[in-house]
C-alpha cells in the first residue's frame, strides 16, 4: 500500500543524506521525496511516498523519527488529505495537431507554458491519478520528456502542527 | 608501580597542568576554537580521553598539552576507538576520542560502528581540512560525516566557531541519553584556530529530539498483570539494562515475582549467573535450558534486548506459546524483528522500578523444577579427562582465580563464546564484548581502556589467536602506561568459529582459516610486556596465579586444542530449541 509520510525536519545541510540513507540502509523502498521550505525558515519539510505493509509502515516511521535533525513524522495513511503532483511535459505537436491537443490540456486544467515549432511544453498538477491519465493521453502525439516533481501533501480538516 | 599508583601519579600531574592553564587563560572570554572545544570538554566532565594526532588537529592538541585530561594514545586509530569503547562500557560515562581528517577519521570507522550496534555513548571528534578547501579533494580530505552517518547515532560538520561548545554539548547529550550512541563532531582546521567571545547563552537547540524516560503506566500496570498471571515467564534481558544501571532493579524484580532469567550477549553481568534464576545466555551459542525455557514459556519479558538474530533463531516460531512483553527506551527496537504484545516505551531502571510495586511472588515450583532439570541436564560441558588443554578449562581457571569478579573483554569468534559460557559473571559492566557487529580485535583495545578506567579491577581479555593478531599493536600503549591488563589468548592456531562452520557446513574444507602465527610470548617480551607460553594442561592453574600477579601487561599464549567446538549450537535458519551437540553435552555427564 501507498502510504504519504510527512517529515518535519531542521533546515541543516546533511539532513537529507541522512533521510535517504536511512531508507538505502534499511531497504525501504522511496516512490518519490520532496523536499521543500516551510513558514519557519528552521524547518524544511519532505514528503515521502512509501509503498510497504503496516508493518514496514511503522518502522519507516519509527527509524525517521530517530534522527536527531527530524523533528516530527506523520502518515497521512486513512486520513483525509489533498496530495498534488507538479509535471512540466513536452508534447510533440505540428500545427495539424495542436488544437487537439490544446483541447485536451484544457479538459485536464492544465496550462500551456511554452510552444515552438514542433513541441508543445504543458504544466499540469493534481493528484498522481490525474497526471498519470494526461501521460496516457498525450503517449499517441509523443512524448519528448517529462518532469515530474513527486507527491506533496497536507490534510484536510485543519493544520498539521501548531 | 600499581595501576593505581600510575593513575594517581598522572592525576597529580594534571592538577599542577590545570593551575597552570587556568593562570594563562586570563581574563577574556574570547577564546580560540581549541581553546572552547577543550574547555567545553572539562565542562562535560572528561578527564580521559582517547586519539591520534595529525596536521589539522595540531591546533587541538597545542591546547591539549596543557589540559587537565589525562590523554592516551593508541598506536592506530581503530584501537583508540575501541579504547574509548572499553572505557566507557566500564564505567557507564561518555568515552571521547580525538582523529585527523581523512585516514585518522576513516580509522575511526570500525570503532563507531562496534559502539553504534552496541548502543555504546563516545563522542568522537575529528580534524577536518580548512572550511574553503572542502570538496576539492584536498591532502588528507575526506568526506567524514558522509562516510560515519550510518555508524553513528548522530554526527555533523561545525563550520563557524560560535557554534562550537553548543554542538559539543548537544554530542554529550545526544550520546548519553535515550539509547546511548556515538556522535561525531567535524571541526575543519580554521574553525578550531578562529576566535569566539564565550559569553553568551549556553542552550542546546535540538527540536528533534526527545528521549521518553517514563513508561506508559497503563501500560506497566498490564505488564505487571501479565506477570502476575503467567504460570511460565521468563526474563529475557539484554544490554539495555547495564546501560541504564538497572542491575539493583532487575534483581529484585526477579526475586519478588521469582522469575527465571536468562540474558543476551551484551546483557551478561546484569544478574548474577551464581543464582538457580539465572538461565546464562540464549541464542545461538546460549544455554540449551535457557533456549528450552523461551521456547515453553507463556510469558516472555524482554528488557533492554532487541530479539537479534542471534538470539531468536528463527523468528516465525521463537517463543511460540508465549504472550510477549517489551520494555525498551528506543520505539524503533518495538516490533522491529518479533511484533509484540505489551509494548513499554522508557527507561528499564525506572519501568522496572514501577513493575516492582506491583508484581505478586509466585512460587511457580512447577517450572522451576523443569528449569533444574535442563540446567542439570545440559549444563555448559567439555571434555575434562582431555589430555590438551581445553579453551573452557582456561575460562573456568581464570573465573575461579577471579573469583568471579573480573572484567573480562573478548575478541569474536569461539574465544568470546567460550567465554560467554564458562565465565560465570556476577555485577553488570564485568563482561565487554563486541556483540552486534562482533568485530575482531575489540579485546585487546577494550581491555585498555577498561583498565583505564576502573584501575582498582582485574581486567582480563580472554581473546582468540586471530582477533589479537588484529590489534596486538596496542600492547605497546598498555606498556607504555603501565597496564596490568591480562591477554589469555586461546591459540588454536585457527579462526576458530569459522573452522567450526566450515567443518560442519563445508565438509571440513578448511577454506584461508589457518594462518601461521608468531610466538606470542616473544612478540609480548619484544614490547615491554610479560610472555608466557602454556603448553601443559598442568601449567594452567600456575599460568594464571602468575598472570594474575603481574604487574606490567601480561600475554599468556595457551595451546589449547586446536579443533574444538562450541556447543550448544543453533544451526542458522532453525528453531531455537533445534541445537546441534546436546548429545556431546549428555555423553560428558
Amino acid at each position: 500500500m501507498k502510504h504519504i509520510i510527512s517529515a518535519l525536519v531542521e533546515n541543516k545541510p546533511g539532513v537529507l543524506a541522512h533521510v535517504a540513507g536511512m531508507f538505502a540502509a534499511r531497504a525501504f523502498n522511496i516512490d518519490s521525496l520532496v523536499v521543500g521550505r516551510t513558514e519557519d525558515p528552521q524547518l524544511s519539510r519532505m514528503t515521502i511516498v512509501v509503498v510497504g505493509d503496516d508493518r514496514v509502515l511503522e518502522q519507516v516511521r519509527k527509524q525517521l523519527a530517530r534522527i536527531v535533525p527530524v523533528v516530527k513524522v506523520q502518515d497521512f495513511v486513512g486520513k483525509p488529505v489533498v496530495a498534488r503532483d507538479l509535471m512540466l511535459i513536452a508534447i510533440s505537436a505540428p500545427p495539424e495537431k495542436r488544437s487537439e491537443i490544446l483541447s485536451l490540456v484544457e479538459m485536464f486544467k492544465g496550462k500551456v507554458v511554452d510552444i515552438g515549432q514542433k513541441f508543445v511544453m504543458v504544466e499540469i498538477s493534481g493528484p498522481e491519478a490525474k497526471i498519470e491519465a494526461f501521460i496516457n493521453v498525450c503517449k499517441p502525439y509523443g512524448i519528448k520528456s517529462v518532469a515530474r516533481t513527486g507527491t506533496i501533501a497536507m490534510p484536510r480538516y485543519g493544520k498539521i502542527e501548531p | 608501580m600499581s595501576a593505581r599508583g600510575v593513575c594517581q601519579e598522572r592525576k597529580k600531574e594534571m592538577k599542577s597542568k590545570s593551575r597552570k592553564s587556568a593562570d594563562s587563560a586570563g581574563k577574556s572570554n574570547i577564546k580560540s576554537g581549541a581553546q572552547i572545544v577543550v574547555d567545553t570538554l572539562i565542562e562535560q566532565g572528561v578527564d580521559t580521553m582517547f586519539g591520534y594526532t595529525g596536521g589539522v588537529v595540531l591546533p587541538l592538541f597545542d591546547k591539549l598539552y596543557d589540559a587537565p585530561i589525562n590523554f592516551i594514545v593508541p598506536r592506530h586509530e581503530q584501537g583508540g576507538c575501541h579504547m574509548a569503547d572499553g572505557y566507557a562500557r566500564a564505567s557507564g560515562k561518555v568515552g571521547v576520542v580525538l582523529a585527523t581528517s581523512g585516514p585518522g577519521a576513516c580509522n575511526l570507522v570500525t570503532g563507531l560502528a562496534t559502539a553504534n550496534m552496541d548502543s555504546v555513548p563516545l563522542v568522537a571528534l575529528t580534524g577536518q581540512v580548512r572550511t574553503e578547501l572542502i570538496g576539492n579533494d584536498a591532502f588528507q580530505e575526506a568526506d567524514t560525516t558522509g562516510i560515519t552517518r550510518p555508524v553513528t547515532k548522530y554526527n555533523c560538520i561545525v563550520k563557524d566557531v560560535k557554534d562550537l561548545a553548543r554542538t559539543i554539548r548537544e554530542a554529550f547529550h545526544i550520546a548519553s541519553t535515550g539509547r546511548p550512541g556515538p556522535v561525531l563532531i567535524d571541526i575543519p582546521v580554521d574553525v578550531a584556530v578562529n576566535k569566539h567571545n564565550t559569553d553568551g547563552p549556553k542552550d542546546m537547540q535540538l527540536p528533534g529530539y526527545r528521549v521518553r524516560n517514563q513508561g506508559h503506566s497503563k501500560q506497566i500496570s498490564t505488564a505487571a498483570k501479565a506477570i502476575n498471571k503467567s504460570k511460565q515467564p521468563v526474563l529475557y534481558v539484554g544490554g539495555g539494562v547495564i546501560t541504564s544501571n538497572a542491575g539493583k532493579e532487575l534483581r529484585e524484580l526477579a526475586e519478588k515475582a521469582h522469575l527465571p532469567v536468562t540474558m543476551t550477549l551484551l546483557g551478561l553481568g546484569s544478574y548474577d549467573q551464581r543464582k538457580p534464576e539465572s538461565l546464562d545466555m540464549l541464542g545461538m551459542h546460549g544455554s540449551a535450558y535457557a533456549n528450552y525455557a523461551v521456547q515453553e514459556c507463556d510469558l516472555l519479558i524482554a528488557v533492554g534486548a532487541r530479539f537479534d538474530d542471534r538470539v531468536t533463531g528463527k523468528v516465525e516460531t521463537f517463543a511460540p506459546n508465549a504472550k510477549i512483553i517489551h520494555i525498551d527506551i528506543d520505539p524503533s527496537s518495538i516490533s522491529k524483528n518479533v511484533v509484540v504484545d505489551i509494548p513499554v516505551v522508557g527507561d528499564a531502571k525506572v519501568i522496572l522500578g514501577e513493575l516492582l510495586k506491583e508484581v505478586e511472588h509466585h512460587e511457580r515450583k512447577k517450572w522451576f523444577k523443569k528449569i533444574a532439570e535442563w540446567k542439570e541436564k545440559f549444563a555448559f560441558r567439555y571434555d575434562q579427562k582431555s589430555t590438551t588443554i581445553k579453551p573452557q578449562f582456561v575460562i573456568e581457571e581464570i573465573c575461579r582465580q577471579t573469583k568471579n569478579g573480573a572484567i573480562v573483554t573478548t575478541g569474536v569468534g569461539q574465544n568470546q563464546m567460550w567465554a560467554a559460557q564458562f565465565y560465570k559473571f556476577i555485577k553488570p559492566r564485568q563482561f565487554i564484548s563486541s556483540g552486534g557487529l562482533g568485530t575482531m580485535g575489540f579485546g585487546l583495545p577494550a581491555a585498555i581502556g577498561a583498565q583505564i578506567a576502573k584501575p582498582d579491577m582485574t581486567v582480563v581479555d580472554i581473546d582468540g589467536d586471530h582477533s589479537f593478531n588484529m590489534t596486538m599493536t596496542e600492547l605497546s600503549t598498555a606498556v607504555e602506561h603501565k597496564l596490568p591488563i591480562k591477554v589469555c589468548i586461546l591459540n588454536n592456531g585457527y579462526m576458530g568459529m569459522v573452522r567450526q562452520w566450515q567443518e560442519l557446513f563445508y565438509g571440513k574444507r578448511y577454506s584461508k582459516s589457518y594462518l601461521s602465527n608468531p610466538d606470542y610470548a616473544t612478540v609480548a617480551r619484544a614490547l615491554g610486556a610479560v610472555g608466557i607460553t602454556v603448553d601443559k594442561k598442568a601449567d594452567v592453574s600456575k599460568a594464571v596465579k602468575q598472570m594474575l600477579a603481574e604487574k606490567m601487561p601480561c600475554v599468556v599464549d595457551f595451546r589449547v586444542e586446536s579443533e574444538e567446538n562450541v556447543w550448544p549450537m543453533v544451526p542458522a535458519g532453525k528453531s531455537i530449541d533445534e541445537m546441534s551437540g546436546l548429545d556431546i553435552l549428555e555423553r560428558l555427564i
